[in-house]
């Protein structure tokens, strides 16, 4: 990171750890919504714009952080937020270690379908196995029950929206920022790097040594964790989980982000998640025909910014140079 | 000393003969060219070497070693690496970049994944040395996608050079490059492979560089070899004049 990126990366902090004091609850609550949902953007990222490799199943990660912090918080009576992390973190790691076995000995729409696949598998078992997941109507995690910092922070009343939500933006805040810089180190390291020849020319790779199949699904496996940690960090925010974020459109969604912000550079699936996040939420609020608003926006993309909102910016930025 | 042996090595695609039972042996030290016409069996015969093809039958010896059944990385440990005919980079990642990965395989540094590749300042000076020996020094930073073919085909042959290996397989380095940019490709090759003490065997059509460069030549044609000796003799090959070159002596 240079001393540009570093001091813009600084501006950006400095903004979000003021949001709180200006906007109000629903605008923080939206932003924290936004946040999470960009770790799960960086997550899905390291697989499409640094492996190659385009995954229609993240919905599966992103439920088993969600249900993984449902099922512990029913079934153990566990209430604290650190407890959730790691356990939502073992629930998408042991998902994504499974599911990339399968998956990452193959490539291009072999490799994406049978990633949707298998996310319909759990879609359906969330769904069918009721009496353990709710079925339909989900499992509540109510924000009264949640405890902060190993027990510090806790919201007893349904009059304490308002300071949940406050201290709940400054935990996701936090959390992004350790899953962001943990991302970036990730792909600037010897074994991102070796993710990204793989990406360009696995022949090469392979005859440099390198097992692609193994690199494939350690980028499966540390993809699944962050976008499951997403799931975590949504759930409680949400109050509650449905079968609906294991369905194919929620990981419709995670693609989205990546392509509206733009999938060849680090920053894009993360400003494409915040900025979908708005989009979603506002198109809903306009319009009752809201996902044609999101499809036209997706056309629009992809015909005539196919590198996304960040990547068009730095096209247009280093021509103004 | 042989480096490198194959006994009666064979692959066949149909009814071609592509590589027909090929007794080859490569010594320690020397620069090798492989020649033979469009379709002689000389790529395919580096592809069973390397593993990117198996062979129907027959046998690889590296040293003593038996690596017949052994799989890329295993023969990438035991000493060979290789170019290729097309161009073959990671056109995304810099040229700097492309050097290093090779390094950090070489070192078995690849599955670092909580250290940042460019703070690894032995491997960064070693990737800078060598780019400078293949007089690439002042593209490090450069789109490996971004430069020009000549210094593409020399950034080829550096990535497989970065592995250190005993034996090192050239496909064509010097196609596609005009006749200027061949010598100097040529001569950069040749510094490096020999000041580094390593076995080189180059595959080439053009008799020019073939005879200006080896140590020693093998010809193939139809799946077999025709001819095998000092440049000298190969020159005075009546056989190999006729196949080769369509001079009927």
């Amino acid at each position: 990171m240079n001393r540009r990126q570093a001091a813009a990366a600084a501006a950006v902090l400095v903004v979000l750890a003021l949001v709180p004091a200006f906007a109000g609850t629903y605008q923080t609550q939206l932003l924290t919504y936004g946040l999470t949902l960009a770790i799960a953007a960086l997550g899905f990222n390291l697989l499409l714009g640094y492996t190659g490799l385009l995954s229609f199943g993240h919905s599966a990660y992103f439920g088993a952080g969600a249900y993984g912090v449902a099922l512990i918080m029913r079934y153990l009576g566990v209430s604290s937020m650190e407890l959730f992390i790691v356990g939502g973190i073992i629930c998408s790691a042991a998902l994504a270690a499974l599911f990339g076995v399968v998956c990452v000995r193959h490539t291009r729409i072999f490799f994406a379908i049978l990633t949707l696949a298998l996310s319909q598998v759990l879609w359906t078992l969330a769904y069918k196995f009721f009496w353990i997941t709710g079925g339909t109507d989900g499992l509540r995690v109510p924000f009264s029950k949640l405890t902060l910092l190993g027990g510090l922070i806790d919201f007893p009343g349904a009059d304490a929206f308002a300071r949940f939500i406050t201290f709940y933006y400054y935990y996701v805040l936090v959390v992004f920022c350790v899953c962001t810089a943990l991302m970036w180190l990730i792909v600037h390291s010897p074994f991102g790097k070796t993710l990204q020849a793989i990406r360009d020319n696995e022949t090469r790779a392979r005859f440099l040594g390198v097992r692609i199949w193994r690199y494939r699904w350690l980028a499966f496996l540390v993809s699944g964790i962050f976008t499951g940690l997403a799931g975590t960090l949504w759930v409680p925010l949400n109050g509650l989980t449905t079968p609906d974020v294991l369905y194919w459109p929620q990981s419709g969604k995670i693609v989205f982000f990546a392509v509206l912000g733009g999938f060849r550079n680090f920053t894009g699936p993360i400003v494409g998640a915040v900025i979908f996040n708005y989009l979603e939420v506002y198109a809903i609020a306009v319009t009752e025909y809201w996902q044609i608003t999101l499809g036209a926006i997706l056309i629009v993309l992809v015909t005539f910014l196919p590198s996304g909102i960040v990547g068009t910016a730095q096209r247009l930025s280093a021509k103004l140079k | 000393m042989n480096l490198l042996r194959t006994e009666g090595l064979k692959k066949h695609f149909g009814e071609t003969r592509a590589v027909d039972g090929v007794d080859f042996t490569v010594n320690e030290g020397e620069f090798l060219s492989l020649v033979g016409t469009n379709g002689a069996g000389k790529t395919t015969l580096v592809n069973l070497i390397s593993a990117f093809l198996l062979p129907d039958s027959g046998r690889i010896f590296i040293g003593d070693r038996d690596i017949t059944h052994a799989s890329v990385d295993e023969r990438i440990r035991a000493g060979i690496a290789r170019s290729f005919q097309l161009v073959n980079l990671f056109d995304d990642l810099s040229v700097l970049d492309n050097v290093a990965l090779a390094i950090f395989a070489r070192e078995g540094k690849t599955k670092r994944i909580f250290a940042l590749a460019e703070r690894d300042a032995a491997v960064t000076r070693e990737a800078s040395d060598l780019l400078g020996e293949f007089g690439l020094g002042g593209k490090s930073e450069a789109r490996a996608g971004g430069i020009a073919q000549g210094e593409r085909k020399l950034l080829d042959v550096a990535v497989a050079y970065a592995l250190r290996p005993k034996l090192l397989f050239l496909d064509e380095p010097t196609s596609g490059v005009s006749t200027r940019d061949k010598a100097q490709i040529m001569d950069t090759v040749s510094a490096v492979v020999r000041g580094g003490g390593i076995t080189a065997v180059v595959i080439e059509h053009d008799m020019d560089v073939v005879f200006k460069y080896s140590d020693r030549v093998v010809v193939m044609h139809e799946g077999r070899f025709l001819a095998d000796g000092p440049p000298e003799e190969i020159r005075r090959n009546s056989d190999v004049a006729k196949y080769l070159l369509g001079i009927d002596v």
